[in-house]
């Protein structure tokens, strides 16, 4: 695909905030994942001793380290990773001049403020109604990290929250396209936090089978599309890109890290939890992906998949991508880069959308950690234990697939 | 309680709640004109000084605690009066 290729209108990547297990910022994050370095430990943590659970994969860094005391102290955690991973988007992309009516926010989050539910649920019971503070409702409700954006920023476009579980922060930048594309803003902040390392939601994804349960070596916890992977670890963290129109990106000198070519949303149908087994929705998305990008299978060098190390959830996406690709799979690296990161929920399709978009720049497609002895489900060209080379041109594809069925493809190109 | 043990009670809420520097609160000051706290912040301050200080600031009458003064007033009346 060449640049004479696109609509004159195409809606373009220009800066890129990430916190993650693996680091504070984006460039840390993109060495670890180039490293295959592990973001997983033991949570030495009183409240998690008795859990059948007690690895996970925080946040490198302390959130509220970065932000005053008085302003952190009303902020859930998702808040305000989202915050900081907005403004690493912004200075990235050179702090665009653009009218507030003008600039969007969508951020979104699978979970939402949950940590400070609970704590204030806590005060309820043992100080009671009069105690429990004033700012719950707002760092507990699921669109609470959008609007601290929204307010951080002034964005009077719109502030937006889609909700698809671990689908959620691939289905921001898709609402963000959306967005540009229908002339109803020219600058969006788009992307996806989650903060929700607490006993209760760990305790409640173990009870669905979901979690892997090596608390005896976290570090080869995560094992997406390996024969032993047994779940997924519990991530943390945050990813926003900003988004905006190719032409307004060119006039003001902005870098452009990548097009955004298209995006395909489907649902199951199917279960609440599990997905389709053959992977039919998950290929529904991926091919509607391709035809809004205006692409074949052949111009696609490499996926990140959405792999989470689930023993059903790989297999169906493997062949999904088969479905799709057909033959032309075979010439597709695929990346699954929670075996690094851990799983963050509805922050996992923004901070691997950046990944997949940096993976093009540098033509290299991470390793997928732990990944030793490859499931023979899984029919695909996979990067293991070394980075691997990619195809000069190619097209990137950023798959999030979410409890509830939700569905998502990402197209990306550089 | 003095008035200044009161004032000095109030810095330090303001400052773990709202981040106001204790060279701020004076007397004369406004919550919300002056020290720019908004409405849920300042329910969060009187239920502080509710621990605090060991009173009671009903709701009818924290919406008429101006400024710093009227609050450091009302505290030392209340605590004469428990």
């Amino acid at each position: 695909v060449t640049a004479t290729d696109r609509s004159r209108d195409a809606v373009v990547v220009t800066g890129l905030g990430a916190l993650t297990p693996l680091g504070g910022d984006v460039a840390t994050t993109w060495h670890g994942l180039r490293a295959g370095a592990n973001g997983t430990r033991v949570l030495s943590e009183d409240w998690a001793a008795e859990l059948p659970v007690r690895i996970a994969a925080p946040c490198a860094v302390e959130p509220s380290d970065s932000i005053p005391r008085a302003e952190a102290r009303r902020m859930d955690r998702v808040q305000q990773l989202a915050l900081l991973a907005a403004r690493q988007a912004w200075a990235d992309a050179g702090e665009p001049e653009v009218e507030p009516e003008r600039l969007a926010v969508v951020v979104a989050s699978g979970i939402g403020g949950v940590s400070t539910l609970l704590a204030q649920y806590d005060v309820l019971k043992e100080r009671g109604a009069s105690r429990v503070s004033p700012h719950l409702v707002p760092m507990l409700m699921p669109n609470g990290a959008a609007a601290t954006v929204e307010l951080a920023f002034g964005a009077r476009a719109g502030a937006h929250t889609p909700v698809s579980a671990c689908a959620s922060g691939a289905e921001a930048i898709a609402v963000g396209l959306d967005l540009i594309r229908a002339g109803r803003a020219d600058v969006v902040l788009a992307g996806g936090s989650e903060a929700a390392i607490h006993a209760l939601p760990l305790a409640g994804f173990a009870a669905m089978r979901a979690l892997s349960p090596r608390n005896d070596e976290p570090e080869a916890a995560s094992r997406p599309f390996d024969k032993a992977r047994d779940g997924f670890v519990l991530g943390e963290g945050a990813g926003i890109v900003v988004l905006e129109r190719e032409s307004t990106a060119k006039a003001r000198g902005g870098r452009i890290y990548a097009t955004l070519l298209g995006a395909g949303a489907s649902s199951d149908a199917h279960h609440m939890a599990a997905p389709e087994p053959n992977g039919a929705g998950a290929a529904r998305a991926l091919g509607l992906a391709l035809r809004d990008a205006g692409i074949g299978p052949s111009d696609v060098g490499h996926i990140n998949a959405h792999a989470t190390s689930t023993p059903l959830g790989d297999v169906a996406e493997a062949r999904a991508i088969r479905t799709v690709f057909g033959a032309d799979a075979d010439s597709v690296v695929v990346s699954a880069t929670k075996g690094s990161t851990g799983h963050l929920l509805g922050a996992a399709g923004a901070v691997e959308a950046i990944a997949t978009i940096l993976a093009l720049r540098e033509g290299v497609a991470p390793p997928t950690r732990n990944l030793a002895d490859p499931d023979d489900e899984v029919d695909l060209d996979l990067a293991r234990v070394d980075p691997r080379p990619l195809r000069y041109g190619a097209c990137g594809v950023s798959n999030a697939f979410g409890f509830g069925g939700h569905n998502l493809s990402l197209v990306l190109a550089v | 309680m003095t008035q200044q043990e009161i004032l000095q009670g109030f810095a330090e809420i303001l400052d773990e709640i709202a981040g106001v520097a204790a060279d701020d609160v004076k007397p004369e000051k406004s919550f919300l004109d002056d020290l720019d706290l908004d409405s849920l912040t300042m329910v969060e301050v009187a239920t502080a000084a509710e621990d605090k200080f060991h009173v009671k600031i009903p709701d009818d009458d924290l919406k008429d605690l101006k400024t710093v003064q009227d609050a450091v007033v009302y505290v030392e009346k209340a605590g004469v009066s428990a």
